[in-house]
């Protein structure tokens, strides 16, 4: 098998005194060592060109039960969001469909979120704002995180975003955000000492174990995951990936994770809305 | 015994605040109980098995095939028809032994961002200068020194 030419990138480093004395032994043993392929990286970023959705990496059936909305099993969550648009679940009466009408008028929402919240003057992810509404609009409790109610809520307005470029929001503090996401992004961590880009940028389309890796984009969520038997958000999704390099995952709604996705989203700006995707 | 026991764990300590990972060589009966060894590197390997053991190779063949322990097969392929989905992340490890000497291999293991700071392997025997790592996982290297010296100890039989 082949692998390409790959150049160093001088990013993924964290700062740290180990890495002054492993700069100058690297820079020492260089000399004595025949070229290694593998110990260097690809470049950086991915070209536009070769920017694709995980759903190219996925085997056909898959993808046929993706296609099909009698197949895709997030369906079933999107119904149960269709209930809940109507609903009235706090002591107001108010529902979600009668300040936002009927719920095709959220075309476009899902596809530029997060985005700035401007009553608190920082980024929101769009559970964060369903949450919003829930209790300072509707008077109602907040659902919990990852419940079947948030998700179905989520994936019905991500469903009407569906076939939509995805836009990131152009405000300076979402935009501090994603810098600050894909600083993060870039960071080796965890016991195995792996950063996101070195999977998802240096490696997409390569073999971990049985898994193909993906190049990371967050096009489809909330997505149904074989491997979950169920729908999951995308901070699901992250914290899956920290837990698997054996680090320390950041709690659901922390401003990490939204930073992070911030900057997924710039990564994926003009990618197409897949919502609800079905993965692996 | 049991009255050395104590001093013996004070002395670990006190080998523990003085030795860094990279730099000491003198490992001996102190080093076992530290969680990570102390050893030394010259021409890009580590000459002397770490903490002074012997490696089992069949041993060293189990953990590499782990894929919770060793997780090598997650991104190197290798000679083991009986494990399906091996990874490509990373070269074969069939024919390693006729390519690299096993004082290379044991660095390699220990700590390959030693040799390249870019380098995607996971330091299998360093805890210093990690980032965020799991509670469940923090003070520990991945293998422990007797764990890495099995592994050099089997991939030095994989000569073809």
């Amino acid at each position: 098998m082949m692998f390409p030419e790959r150049h160093s990138r001088n990013n993924i480093e964290p700062s740290s005194d180990f890495y002054l004395p492993a700069f100058f032994i690297a820079v020492l043993f260089a000399i004595n060592l025949s070229p290694v392929p593998f110990m260097a990286v690809r470049a950086a970023e991915i070209p536009l060109a070769q920017r694709q959705s995980g759903f190219e990496l996925m085997q056909a059936e898959t993808q046929a039960m993706q296609r099909n909305d009698l197949s895709n099993p997030a369906m079933l969550w999107v119904r149960e969001g269709e209930k809940l648009w109507d609903e009235k679940p706090g002591e107001n009466g108010q529902s979600c469909v009668a300040c936002h009408g009927v719920v095709t008028g959220m075309a476009g929402v899902a596809a530029s979120y997060p985005t700035l919240d401007t009553a608190s003057g920082r980024p929101i992810d769009l559970t964060g704002r369903i949450q919003q509404c829930r209790t300072d609009r509707q008077r109602a409790s907040a659902w919990p995180r990852e419940s079947r109610a948030l998700l179905a809520m989520a994936s019905l307005i991500g469903l009407q975003s569906r076939g939509m470029p995805i836009m990131p929001a152009p405000d300076p503090i979402s935009k501090a955000g994603a810098a600050r996401g894909k600083a993060l992004f870039n960071q080796r961590v965890g016991q195995l000492n792996l950063s996101c880009a070195q999977c998802h940028d240096d490696n997409w389309g390569r073999k971990l174990g049985s898994a193909t890796i993906p190049q990371g984009h967050p096009t489809g969520y909330p997505i149904y995951r074989l491997e979950w038997q169920g729908v999951g958000s995308l901070q699901r999704r992250l914290r899956n990936c920290l837990a698997g390099v054996r680090a320390e995952a950041f709690p659901f709604g922390a401003d990490a994770l939204i930073d992070l996705e911030l900057f997924l989203m710039e990564r994926a700006a003009g990618m197409t809305v897949e919502t609800p995707a079905v993965r692996p | 015994m049991r009255r050395i026991a104590p001093l013996r764990r004070m002395l670990s300590a006190f080998a523990g605040l003085m030795m860094t990972s990279i730099g000491l060589g003198a490992a001996g009966a102190l080093a076992q109980d530290l969680p990570v060894v102390p050893y030394r590197i010259e021409s890009g390997g580590i000459s002397a098995p770490l903490g002074g053991r012997q490696g089992d190779a069949g041993r060293g063949r189990k953990l590499v095939t782990d894929r919770r322990k060793g997780l090598c097969l997650l991104c190197h392929s290798g000679p083991f028809p009986e494990e399906r989905f091996q990874g490509d992340l990373a070269p074969s490890l069939a024919g390693i032994a006729s390519r690299l000497t096993a004082e290379k291999i044991r660095l390699r293991i220990v700590d390959s961002t030693a040799i390249n700071p870019a380098s995607l392997m996971p330091p299998y025997h360093r805890i210093e200068g990690l980032v965020e790592v799991g509670a469940a996982w923090r003070g520990k290297p991945i293998l422990t020194a007797g764990e890495i010296e099995d592994v050099v100890a089997f991939l030095g039989t994989l000569r073809d």
